[in-house]
């Protein structure tokens, strides 16, 4: 439960019993502001969603007052603290999306063999076990895997593989740690999906002759397919929103690049350094991260709408 | 009769077989050391640090003498605080939406919400706390305004739990409540609270950790990194272990990677213990179960 719990509620399923319209009592009538107060406690997310884009967009329309959309989103300078200002994000963009896909590309194929080998063949006792530990991983707060980075990933992994001369600071060990992070969330829900393959398809394929390896592969893992899809892009979403392990680890300079040994800086890292420094309110420079920040929210937003179809579409699947 | 071509072919199988769960075994093992190095690493490099005076001292820009009083203090105020917020309206809107909300669209785009707001980065949620409660509401950069952000930041995580709680209730017992001529009200506060609170706590505690380790929105909402002086109540300047740890871990003296290390030690402590007990509640009230 923890890591679904925590990462990815799926869309909860309509309630299984409510009172609403089944009373009439005159209690109920009396009662009404305890019904008030507990609305108004569920509205508070709805307020918080319109919180979040009020404050978002009001400080980027200002930002678009002064740059242009099109320079925002093509220019490939991003220096708005220097004198020779450059307002282009995919600087940003690109270290976002480079460092969350590497770290997709350790966590994919070592959650889904952490996700077969505990859904398939692992003993109970065994599964008992392991699950909650590794998801230890998931509650681990990340400025611990920045620091982790920096102290053994990069200096006793990447360095050593790819010579001294890599900067301490650089992409692929913030990419590795962030892949250790988000590791439990692609194994944990790929393997809830897996689980809930009903057994009569992995009866009917032993049936037929097919072996462990056989019906894992080919009838488990493509009739969960779109479950650990969603986990997937679940786990990519995390990995874009991710900052700590960036902040302390990636190196935090703009960088247009596709060598992952390079310093890089994301959109997160971003936020983060103008809010350590003494930017004033009300400039360009403060509004540029929020500028950012819609930016990394729609990225998100549009990663979590995705996978939340394909977890309902994969629901009704098997109903 | 098995032709050679079919024993080979079934030797192939077996083989491939094996060698798949080799894999899967290799990736569920290398998972764990990750884990066992992780801690190891941190362990060994922050535990000569750890100590009473580490725990009781003010930082300092001497690495030797800095500790984590004031931050140690600063997570628990906030945590306080965000407990206090978080828990009553993660648990009304979870009665809520569970037990009386209609089946309309007004609870289908509040579901929704939910959601959508539990996949929102944790920085987003800073910016949302800087312009709301340090800006708006006036509240500047203190535990309140911090502990506000954080209740927000996870009250998803609440509101999802507590109503998985209340789902393990059984509808008879409402029924039956409800037969005896118990309002609605009544039922959910007398007959349904008490059963769903154990699943629900599991639930709160793991929120609650989340909270501790959190440290990009209150960089964000301007949580500050050097307090040489104890918290003193919910309008005053905080910060917090993460906040402390991180400020240690940038600077480039060699010594403070030791002292991050060794608040990382107490962070991790205190992360593992509410986990620990976290599966601990979820276990002993699993088997304990009356229905």
């Amino acid at each position: 439960m923890p890591v679904d719990a925590m990462e990815a509620p799926a869309p909860a399923p309509a309630p299984s019993w409510t009172f609403a319209h089944r009373s009439t009592s005159a209690r109920r009538v009396r009662e009404w502001p305890i019904y008030a107060l507990l609305f108004a406690c569920a509205a508070v997310s709805v307020i918080t969603t319109f919180g979040i884009v009020f404050t978002l967009f009001e400080e980027t329309v200002r930002f678009f007052e002064e740059i242009s959309i099109v320079e925002f989103l093509t220019g490939t300078e991003w220096t708005p603290l220097f004198t020779n200002k450059h307002f282009g994000v995919l600087p940003l963009l690109n270290a976002t999306l480079m460092i969350a896909l590497t770290a997709m590309l350790f966590a994919i194929p070592l959650g889904m063999g952490v996700a077969i080998y505990l859904s398939e063949y692992a003993p109970g006792r065994v599964r008992a076990v392991v699950k909650p530990v590794l998801e230890i991983l998931a509650g681990i707060p990340t400025v611990v895997y920045g620091y982790f980075a920096l102290t053994f990933i990069s200096p006793e992994i990447v360095r050593r593989l790819f010579g001294s001369d890599t900067p301490l600071f650089n992409a692929l060990s913030a990419a590795i740690a962030m892949a250790i992070m988000i590791l439990p969330l692609v194994s944990s829900l790929s393997e809830d999906a897996m689980r809930s393959v009903p057994n009569a398809l992995r009866e009917g394929a032993y049936g037929v002759g097919a072996n462990k390896f056989e019906v894992s592969t080919r009838i488990v893992v493509p009739a969960a397919l779109s479950g650990i899809v969603a986990a997937c892009i679940l786990a990519v979403s995390r990995a874009v929103g991710e900052t700590m392990i960036v902040v302390v680890a990636a190196g935090n300079q703009p960088n247009l690049s596709l060598n992952p040994l390079e310093g890089m800086q994301t959109m997160t890292a971003y936020i983060v350094q103008i809010s350590l420094g003494d930017t004033p309110r009300g400039t360009l420079e403060y509004s540029t991260i929020f500028a950012v920040a819609v930016m990394l929210f729609l990225t998100t937003l549009l990663l979590n709408i995705f996978a939340q179809w394909l977890i309902g579409r994969f629901r009704e699947g098997y109903e | 009769m098995a032709t050679s071509e079919q024993a080979r072919r079934r030797r192939w199988r077996r083989t491939e077989g094996s060698v798949f769960l080799a894999l899967c075994l290799a990736a569920t093992a290398a998972a764990l050391v990750a884990l066992v190095v992780l801690l190891i690493t941190v362990g060994a490099d922050g535990i000569g640090r750890v100590s009473w005076d580490f725990v009781n001292s003010y930082p300092s820009r001497f690495p030797e003498q800095a500790g984590i009083r004031a931050a140690l203090l600063g997570t628990i105020w906030m945590m306080a605080f965000t407990a206090l917020i978080a828990i009553p309206v993660g648990i009304g809107a979870a009665i809520y939406l569970e037990e009386f909300a209609p089946r309309g669209w007004l609870t289908k785009i509040i579901e929704t919400n939910i959601n959508n707001l539990a996949g929102v980065p944790s920085i987003i949620y800073g910016l949302l706390g800087l312009t709301i409660f340090v800006r708006v509401m006036d509240l500047g950069r203190s535990i309140i305004a911090g502990s506000l952000t954080m209740s927000l930041l996870i009250l998803p995580i609440i509101i999802v739990s507590a109503r998985e709680g209340l789902r393990s209730v059984p509808p008879s017992i409402r029924e039956a409540s409800l037969a005896l001529g118990a309002s609605p009200w009544q039922t959910v506060r007398f007959q349904v609270l008490a059963p769903a609170l154990p699943t629900m706590l599991t639930g709160i505690i793991l929120a609650l950790s989340r909270a501790m380790g959190e440290t990009a929105p209150l960089i964000v909402i301007g949580a500050l990194t050097f307090i040489p002086f104890d918290p003193s109540g919910p309008g005053s300047a905080f910060t917090v272990l993460p906040i402390q740890v991180y400020n240690w871990i940038s600077r480039p003296q060699a010594g403070f990677q030791e002292t991050a290390a060794a608040g990382i030690i107490v962070l991790l402590a205190a992360l593992l213990t509410m986990n620990a007990a976290a599966i601990a509640l979820r276990g002993y009230f699993e088997r304990n179960r009356r229905w």
